[in-house]
């Protein structure tokens, strides 16, 4: 999946249409499989991105082996009793309704009756401190954004020059379950309960198998695996599987006021897997690019066929949108691939706050200004022009360290290359409808980012027209293998329904 | 008295087995989504440490030290043959059982003072952990005034237990002992026939297949090549990729 950040517009569609499916029950209360945080922000759970607290991910260790942070065979069976890094349930928020009845049953009194929050988990009246979405466009306070685990690697004066007023900004990022290529998750299972699935690479958590030792909630340097404290197994995104079988767009990708998301088909070797994920610190990006082949590729379209990749497959490849912004435009970034789970969730990374750019301005301009217009007192000007070609992406109002903590484990450049891909389908579609542009300045631009006339025109498609059918290529699962994929159908003969067949409830 | 004996310790114990064999079978075929132990660390982390740490590595070190003194007495009766390694087996022996007493009354007392783990306590957890806090009480006093439990259990009770596994009771020895062990053994049984109604279940599933599996699990439902191919058979069983 890919996420077109600059698109984003925050209003938490996919959280609301991903609760009400899938996390709307006791002891799922808390669980947002689909979250959409403020950046910066601390996120949800809180600082969760911080990896000294959860010790979440993969390291590499001095022998250049791969190892669990957190987890792992030897870690794992020895915390079983108590696994010292598993949050708890204060760290993403206790869950709370209101006492609504109240409002009209409260027997006749001197006061106004209220509708008092109580507790889902106790039941009991509590002070509500943290909720869902709590520092939802709460750039620049200090109990949230500046709590932000990606600000360590800017300098004190440019953190503090990030939070002035005039120069603060901020985005969304929603996250979901990255499905990842390495999944920490699976590796820590010691049940052996999540899996990931062969035919399309869902990792799912097997309800049955679950034995709540609870090691994928800290394994998981996403936080995207939850425990549920009712039922006491843990659960985590499905990617609406049973949609995706009969052709539908799982609920987040298929409610997104936005159309931020590209669902496509990518091609894997999976015997690379390894190799990538053990890759250097600064190489792990283009190690995990690699890992996806070309889907035009003969040789490629042999080796699937001849490992049973139905045809409908191999065309939903080559059509896959995530394919384009990915491998071939080279427009998007993994999510911190620096915890080296290969994670399969893809950013544009978000041009406009950071294109803006904040610098002394002289007050003879402000002179020129009419009363309406908007400026502050002091001497600082807003500019949004973009008159010089790159100027603006290196002195960028969101400094591009702070973008590259997130998406590319440091490398500004990477963050750059992609923003000034934007920026040269911007130019060149100014150019095609504006005019104000020179065709020299537009080839100039298009030029330096390796971008073509038509690669630019695909994006700005993509970007701005797509269709719904442009944006969700995922072929059905084969009608004859969709039921078998949740359960094989003689298994079950002379049973009434699929699935589950008592209720989630505990008592024993 | 004689006929009580004979059904606490000849009675009981089958009763004991039975429940735990054919509870134990039924609950993972029938309720495989509850064979666990309900955790409540995700509703109160920090106390459960002092609880859960002592109580769990005290018992595993206790409850092996029971079952090899079950099944290989000799042997223990031959450590035992020098006074020095006696008394390290006993206090190795014992200070676990401390550990096992204090963490479970940490336990105790977190269930019943946190509001969040009361919501997920059932009376059968109370239960038990009533009947375990009896247990490694009374275990902590007999080892403490009838000395020394490894010598005489593997040289009493041992047999006993043998010969209620082979089908040809003796409790000639077990009906002499002091109350405080037959209490011991009485509860022993109690907590063996309430097994399979418990989350103690949660042991029989405990992962140590884990260290034998490689980290990621990949799982096809269907063999894709195989179910392509034109001379695949049909056949009920689906060609799974292992």
């Amino acid at each position: 999946m890919v996420f077109h950040l600059d698109k984003c517009i925050g209003c938490h569609t996919c959280s609301v249409a991903c609760k009400n499916i899938w996390t709307d029950r006791k002891g799922a209360e808390y669980m947002w499989w689909n979250n959409v945080e403020t950046k910066p922000g601390t996120g949800y759970p809180q600082k969760w991105e911080d990896q000294d607290i959860y010790q979440g991910g993969w390291l590499k260790d001095a022998s250049g082996n791969l190892r669990l942070r957190g987890a792992g065979k030897a870690k794992g069976l020895l915390n079983i009793f108590h696994n010292p890094h598993l949050p708890t349930v204060d760290d993403y928020y206790e869950p709370f309704t209101y006492r609504y009845l109240n409002l009209i049953e409260a027997p006749p009194g001197d006061d106004q009756p209220t509708a008092r929050p109580v507790s889902l988990i106790t039941g009991e009246p509590m002070d509500v401190k943290m909720g869902p979405n709590w520092d939802d466009d709460l750039s620049g306070t200090p109990d949230y954004a500046r709590k932000d685990p990606n600000l360590e690697h800017l300098s004190p004066a440019e953190q503090e020059a990030m939070f002035q007023l005039e120069r603060m900004a901020f985005f969304y990022l929603p996250r979901i379950c990255n499905h990842c290529l390495n999944p920490a998750c699976v590796a820590s299972c010691p049940s052996g309960a999540i899996y990931k699935r062969g035919e399309d690479g869902i990792v799912l958590i097997n309800q049955k198998v679950c034995r709540a030792w609870r090691m994928c909630v800290t394994a998981c340097p996403y936080k995207k695996s939850y425990y549920n404290w009712h039922t006491g197994k843990s659960e985590k995104c499905i990617l609406c599987f049973p949609r995706m079988e009969a052709g539908y767009a799982p609920a987040c990708m298929h409610s997104c006021v936005g159309r931020i998301r590209y669902i496509g088909v990518l091609l894997y070797d999976a015997d690379r897997i390894h190799a990538a994920a053990s890759a250097d610190t600064k190489d792990l990006v283009n190690a995990q690019l690699d890992v996806i082949v070309n889907p035009f590729d003969e040789e490629v379209i042999a080796s699937a066929k001849a490992n049973g990749v139905p045809d409908s497959t191999i065309k939903a490849a080559q059509n896959s949108p995530a394919y384009k912004f990915i491998k071939e435009w080279g427009m998007a970034l993994p999510l911190h691939p620096e915890f080296r789970t290969l994670p399969m969730l893809w950013y544009v990374p978000p041009l406009l706050p950071v294109m803006a750019s904040v610098r002394p301005g002289d007050q003879s301009q402000k002179a020129k200004l009419n009363d309406m217009a908007k400026t502050w007192t002091d001497d600082w000007l807003y500019d949004t022009s973009t008159t010089e070609l790159w100027g603006t992406v290196e002195q960028a109002r969101f400094p591009l360290k702070y973008l590259a903590s997130l998406f590319s484990a440091g490398d500004t450049h990477a963050v750059a290359d992609k923003l000034k891909k934007l920026m040269a389908v911007r130019i060149y579609r100014r150019f095609k409808t504006v005019g104000d542009v020179t065709e020299e300045r537009m080839k100039a631009a298009l030029r330096e980012t390796g971008l073509t006339q038509e690669s630019a025109e695909g994006i700005f498609y993509l970007t701005a027209l797509a269709k719904f059918n442009d944006r969700f290529v995922i072929p059905p699962a084969h009608r004859e293998q969709a039921m078998e994929m949740l359960e094989f159908t003689g298994d079950v003969k002379g049973n009434t329904g699929f699935g589950f067949r008592e209720r989630p409830e505990r008592g024993l | 008295m004689n006929l009580f004996n004979l059904f606490l310790f000849v009675g009981l114990p089958y009763i004991a087995l039975v429940t735990f064999l054919v509870g134990t079978i039924q609950r993972y075929r029938s309720k495989g989504f509850k064979v666990s132990s309900l955790s409540s660390q995700f509703l109160e982390g920090r106390s459960l440490f002092w609880g859960s740490v002592p109580f769990h590595f005290g018992i595993l070190v206790v409850f092996c030290g029971h079952l090899t003194a079950f099944l290989i007495p000799r042997g223990v009766l031959l450590w035992n043959g020098d006074p020095l390694r006696l008394i390290i087996l006993q206090v190795t022996a014992f200070s676990f059982g401390l550990s096992m007493l204090i963490g479970l009354s940490g336990l105790l007392v977190r269930r019943f003072t946190n509001a969040r783990v009361r919501m997920v306590t059932t009376r059968m957890d109370l239960l038990l952990e009533l009947l375990l806090f009896t247990q490694t009480a009374l275990g902590l006093w007999m080892a403490f005034n009838y000395r020394w439990g490894s010598s005489w259990f593997a040289a009493d009770l041992s047999p006993y237990l043998w010969s209620l596994l082979s089908l040809s009771p003796d409790i000639s020895a077990v009906s002499e002992l002091p109350l405080a062990i037959q209490l011991h053994i009485v509860n022993a049984f109690l907590i063996f026939t309430l097994f399979p109604f418990t989350r103690l279940v949660h042991l029989l599933v405990a992962p140590l297949h884990y260290l034998m599996r490689p980290y990621q699990r990949v799982i096809w439902n269907w063999d894709r090549r195989a179910i392509r191919h034109p001379n695949t058979p049909w056949s009920p069983t689906r060609p799974k990729n292992t």
